[in-house]
């Protein structure tokens, strides 16, 4: 089976980009890539614990993925890890800056991971943004 | 030998195929899933997979609008 290394830098809070994100993920991973995802600005709250916050959709597609029976965002970056063996990454000046611990974050999420180490493992294949 | 139907019907992608692979994580090898998808991407999308991971692909059929993919797991 072929393999390639892909990067998702996630720091968006609308629920196309989190979608689109979670799909390259889970797809990516289960292809047999190498994935690892950055989630860092508005996007990291989406996995904390319990976490309450909705993700608002940017336009009509939006709405739309809001009203279809589409699989939840949160649910595919999970099995990108639990089938595909992705890494995701919180980033550590996101974790920082919302004063969370490892404890407070979804039990699928990895040790928080500066932005240096990040661009350098994202130096090879794929780099996706969303 | 036994084939495990995966009803995965009035979902999207990439749901098809993620309720493919978390059961094929629980079949043995040997065994036959066959997955129910109203998805039009599945049917192109998941023979795709079938083929990048390897695993055999028995039949493929339309009925009454809704595709069904027979997969062999073989490892």
């Amino acid at each position: 089976m072929s393999t390639g290394k892909i990067s998702v830098m996630v720091t968006s809070n609308k629920r196309e980009q989190l979608q689109m994100a979670a799909m390259v993920a889970s797809v990516g991973a289960v292809s047999g890539n190498d994935v690892s995802v950055f989630l860092s600005m508005n996007s990291l709250n989406f996995f904390l614990k319990d976490s309450s916050e909705q993700a608002t959709p940017q336009g009509s597609m939006g709405q739309l993925i809001e009203e279809k029976n589409v699989p939840d965002f949160k649910d595919l970056f999970q099995q990108a890890v639990e089938y595909g063996d992705a890494k995701i990454f919180p980033c550590s000046m996101a974790v920082d800056i919302l004063g969370i611990g490892q404890d407070d974050l979804e039990t699928y999420i990895s040790e928080p991971l500066g932005l240096t180490s990040f661009l350098s493992d994202a130096s090879e294949g794929q780099v996706w943004h969303f | 030998m036994e084939r495990k139907l995966v009803d995965a019907k009035n979902t999207f992608c990439p749901g098809p195929l993620m309720e493919l692979i978390g059961q094929m994580k629980l079949a043995s090898v040997g065994d036959e899933l066959e997955v129910l998808s109203t998805d039009k991407g599945s049917a192109s999308d998941i023979p795709e997979w079938i083929n990048k991971v390897g695993h055999e692909l028995l039949d493929s059929f339309e009925e009454d609008g809704v595709l069904h993919l027979v997969v062999k797991k073989t490892k």
